[in-house]
Order: structure tokens, then C-alpha cells, then sequence
């Protein structure tokens, strides 16, 4: 039936370009509105401001070299800081909320879950602005200290770095709790029980049974808790002070104000480096436990 | 589990007090009929009064939804066809594309900002609501895409296969097959999409010109003027209206399963 076999060859000819036309808009608009910008971006780190704020395209190191300069190796160093003490903090107070949730009966698990992640759908402007109430001068945390008769004066809480860490801690809990809760219910209760039953110690329990076997859930949650952090404008911008500056306020001040296109973009080209670093450490991971998971 | 420790419970349970602490405050104090004070001064529904009769507010609020709306409905349509394209090509470049579209997922949303601010100033377009919605539909494509490929994925192939054999064209086992499969995944979203245009702030900052304010916007300015109550009694409704509505989607999605 050569009339058969030609059609089939013709619908497969047109399968096997279909995708590509399918594809085709979607790909377009990610060129035109991501990668293309992206590369703008890249493309003017490397050049230098013009006289009246114009872009020279000659080819410099210089924009990357003002970097090193004091002054931006602290909003560097403390935004680092700042990610790594959130992420540091959000696990302390995480695994626990983690494992009790991921032991607790089952019907409840999923209403836990649900209330963990509930505020992380609110507008995080929004989220922010509440601690602003809540620290200020005459705030709620204020008012209730010297209710309490802990501080004689109001205590200056709001504009400080303890202020972006809190911000970012409430901000981004939610994203170590779920990998963690993840791990945790993958952990077999018996091996605690065998270790308890061996005459373990807590700590030896927690530090050689329960937080080895759920390491990529902790490395995860670690991760993907300090990529936001790192890039946060919205909190250390409400929350910090003038001496609180994070890498993506540093963006915005020469991009808006100060007008260095070309320094902004070498900042922001720095800040993609770390969280690329980032992101490739969590893939690299991912893909080494399902590799041990094959092996066995 | 008798040897969980009493200090894991106290953990957890401050680890949710800490969560819902602060948006119960700013509920509460929306009522406060104190201006800027924390002292309570009675309750009143003044500051939602107020809200209503904000022009400039309620034009960021059509705004918003205005853009919501577009960019929603373009990047559903963009990231569903891309889905479906991607579906059948050689494994290999499944994987290339699916690494690509994760990338707007986790650069700062800064840098995506300033990067299409860059483009849009380059190409002399005039910054205003095409522009955020050029940028809005940018960022949803990636979110649409994944969500309904991790549904094209666990549809069984049979089902295609078996609506092709019993003579349906590709279109027919599309429209009476794929489609009706994908709904779930299509609404989710939709839902997700609109919410995270709605709730941008950074990338609608930086693409947004005169005459283009989006609620979040307007809240970012009434914040950092923060001379009116009138923030809180808005704060504290945009918290109760996304919780109600993640609540509702996540029902409806439960009562389809």
C-alpha cells in the first residue's frame, strides 16, 4: 500500500518539525525579553560611562577592577554575611519544625505543610512592611520590652542588620522547611530507634544517624534558602539602613541614582556568578544522590 | 515517638508563631483607630473607608489586574505551546531548553529588572504598561512551561496512541485527548501566574514609567512615605485576600484529584 506508507511518511516528516514551530514563540519571547537582556547587561559591564551618562563601547576591565575598591567589598562581604547567617538560622529553626511535622500523623501533615507555606504566597512587600510595625521606635517589639521592664528606652531594632536578617529569615523559612521535610520522612524511623536502642546519646543520635541520612535535604534547603537571600533588595531596602546595603540595592543605586550603567552591570554580573555557583553546587548534589540511589 | 524531645515541639511551635506573629498584628492594627501610634485607641473600619475613596489606589489596583490579566493569558499560551513542542523533541535538547528555563527561575530578580530596563531604554521604547507586560509574560513563560510539562509527563502515552489508532488526526487526539488531560495543569497555571504578576514588585519597579503604578508599586511608595494608616488596613487586606485565594485554589485542586 504505497499510498499508505507515503502518507505516513509525510505525517512523520510533519511530527518532526512540528515541535520546532510549536516551540518557536515561547523561544522567541525567553531571547528577546531574557537572554538578549541578559546579555546587554554583560555587554555594557564591559564598557565605560560616557561623559553625560551615555555608554563609551570600548572594552575595559575597569568597572570590574572598581570593585575591588573598600567601599564595595563591604556590601559584598556583609551581603554574603547576611545570606549565609540567614541560612545558617533558618535551618536551626527549620529541621526542628521539619521533623516534628514530618512525624506527625499523617492526615495532619499536609494542613502543616499548608500553613508553613501559606504566608510565602502573600505579598512579600507586604510580609516586610509588618516587621517595620513590629520594630520600629515605638513599635510592638518596644512597647512590649519596656512593658516588660527588660530596657529602659526604646531600643533602636528597626534600620539595622539584625532587622535584614530577621526580614530574610521570615521571608524565605518556608524554602528550608520543605526539602528538609522531604528528607525527613524518607528517613526510617528504625535506624533512630536502633541508635537510641544502641545506647546513642542525642547528640550522637542527631549528628551521626539523623542529620547524615538527610543531607541532600539539608543542602538543598541551605541552597535554596541563600540564592534569594543574596539577591534580596526588597528587605534589606525596608528594613536596613544606609549601612546595611545589600548587593541588590547596590544594583539599583547605580543603576537609578547614581546612573553607572556600566559598574551596575558589573555588580550585577558578580551577583549572577554567586548564584550560579550556587545553583550548579545544588544540581551537582541533586545529581550525586540519585546516582548513589542507582548504585545500590 | 516517645523520645521526641520536648524541645523540638517548643521549636516548632515558635518557628509558626514566628510565621503568623507578624500578619497577625498587622491584621489587628488595621483596625487601630490610633494614628501611627501602636497604642490601641479602639477599633474602627476608617482606613478601609479610606481605601475606597483613594483614586490613585484604585487605578494602580486596575492596573495590576490589567496586567495580570495580559500577561497571563500570553505566557499561558507561549509556555503551553513551548510544553507541547519540547515534549517531542530528542531527549537531549528537552534537557538543554528545561536547564535554560530555569535560569529566569533563579537569577535576582534585580538583575532580570535592570537587564530588561536596559533593553527597553536601548530600543527607545517608552517605559509604561506594554512594557511591564513584555516583562511580565518574560518571567511566566518559565513557570507555565514547567508546571505543565511535569503534567505531560505523567500522562500515559497509550491514551494518545490509542485515539491515533482508532483514526484521530494529531489536532483530534490534541482537542479530545491532550487538551482535556492538561486542564488541570492549565488552570494551576493560570492561577500561579496571575498571582505571581500580581504580587511582582522588582521587575514592574524597573519596567513600569510614569502613569504605569501597579498596587505593589503603590504599596512600595505608601510604605516608604508611611505617613497615612491607610498602608495598614491595605496591607492586611492584600493578606487576607492572597491566603483566601491560595486556600481556595488549593481545595479545588484537591476535590479534582
Amino acid at each position: 500500500m504505497p499510498s499508505e506508507e507515503s502518507s505516513r511518511a509525510s505525517a512523520a516528516a510533519q511530527a518532526s518539525c512540528r515541535p520546532f514551530w510549536l516551540a518557536l514563540p515561547g523561544l522567541l519571547w525567553m531571547t528577546l525579553f531574557f537572554l538578549v537582556p541578559l546579555l546587554l547587561v554583560l555587554a555594557i559591564s564591559f564598557a565605560s560611562r560616557g561623559t553625560y551618562g551615555g555608554i563609551l563601547w570600548e572594552f575595559t576591565w575597569a568597572n570590574y577592577l572598581d570593585l575591588l575598591h573598600p567601599l564595595y567589598g563591604k556590601i559584598l562581604g556583609q551581603s554574603l554575611w547576611y545570606a549565609t547567617l540567614t541560612t545558617a538560622i533558618c535551618f536551626v529553626v527549620g529541621f526542628p519544625l521539619a521533623y516534628v511535622i514530618a512525624r506527625s500523623p499523617a492526615r495532619w501533615q499536609p494542613l502543616w505543610l499548608l500553613l508553613v507555606m501559606l504566608p510565602f504566597w502573600t505579598n512579600f512587600l507586604v510580609r516586610t512592611y509588618a516587621w517595620m510595625i513590629i520594630l520600629r521606635q515605638d513599635g510592638l517589639a518596644n512597647h512590649l520590652l519596656l512593658a516588660l521592664g527588660l530596657i529602659s528606652e526604646p531600643l533602636e531594632l528597626l534600620y539595622t542588620p539584625a532587622a535584614v536578617v530577621i526580614g530574610l529569615v521570615y521571608g524565605y523559612l518556608p524554602f528550608m522547611v520543605l526539602p528538609l521535610y522531604v528528607a525527613v520522612e524518607r528517613l526510617d524511623p528504625a535506624l533512630v530507634e536502633a541508635a537510641w536502642d544502641l545506647y546513642a546519646s542525642r547528640w550522637a543520635v542527631w549528628t551521626r544517624v539523623v542529620v547524615p541520612l538527610t543531607m541532600p535535604g539539608i543542602v538543598g534547603g541551605c541552597i535554596l534558602v541563600f540564592i534569594p537571600s543574596i539577591g534580596s533588595f526588597i528587605t534589606p531596602d525596608l528594613l536596613g539602613g544606609a549601612r546595611s546595603m545589600m548587593i541588590g540595592n547596590l544594583i539599583q543605586h547605580e543603576y537609578l541614582v547614581v546612573r553607572d550603567w556600566p559598574l551596575g552591570s558589573a555588580v550585577s554580573f558578580v551577583l549572577m556568578a554567586i548564584v550560579m555557583a550556587a545553583v550548579v553546587l545544588y544540581y551537582r548534589q541533586a545529581g550525586g544522590a540519585d546516582g548513589s540511589s542507582e548504585g545500590r | 515517638m516517645k523520645r521526641r524531645s520536648a524541645g523540638l515541639n517548643a521549636v516548632s511551635v515558635a518557628a509558626m508563631l514566628f510565621l503568623y506573629g507578624p500578619i497577625l498584628v498587622l491584621v489587628l492594627y488595621s483596625f487601630n483607630a490610633a494614628h501611627l501610634s501602636m497604642t490601641w485607641r479602639g477599633a474602627t473600619l476608617k482606613w478601609y473607608g479610606a481605601l475606597l475613596q483613594d483614586e490613585a489606589l484604585l487605578a494602580a489596583t486596575w492596573n495590576s489586574l490589567l496586567i495580570a490579566l495580559v500577561s497571563t493569558v500570553g505566557a499561558t499560551a507561549l509556555g503551553g505551546l513551548l510544553a507541547l513542542g519540547m515534549e517531542q523533541m530528542p531527549h537531549r535538547r528537552q534537557q538543554i531548553l528545561e536547564g535554560g528555563l530555569v535560569l529566569p527561575l533563579v537569577i535576582p530578580e534585580v538583575m532580570m529588572g535592570v537587564a530588561l530596563m536596559l533593553l527597553f531604554v536601548m530600543l527607545r521604547m517608552p517605559l509604561g504598561l506594554t512594557t511591564v507586560i513584555l516583562g511580565h509574560i518574560a518571567f511566566n513563560i518559565p513557570l507555565v512551561t514547567i508546571m505543565i510539562r511535569t503534567r505531560l509527563r505523567k500522562l500515559d502515552p497509550m491514551l494518545r496512541e490509542a485515539a491515533a489508532d482508532l483514526g484521530a488526526d494529531a489536532w483530534q487526539v490534541f482537542r479530545y485527548v491532550t487538551l482535556p488531560l492538561l486542564r488541570p495543569a492549565i488552570w494551576g497555571a493560570v492561577l500561579v501566574a496571575f498571582t505571581v504578576s500580581l504580587d511582582d514588585f522588582l521587575v514592574t519597579f524597573f519596567t513600569a514609567g510614569p502613569g504605569a503604578t501597579t498596587l505593589p508599586l503603590k504599596v512600595y511608595s505608601m510604605i516608604k512615605s508611611g505617613v497615612t494608616p491607610e498602608i495598614n488596613a491595605l496591607s492586611a487586606l492584600l493578606l487576607v485576600v492572597s491566603m483566601i485565594g491560595v486556600a481556595g485554589s488549593l481545595y479545588l485542586q484537591r476535590r479534582e484529584v
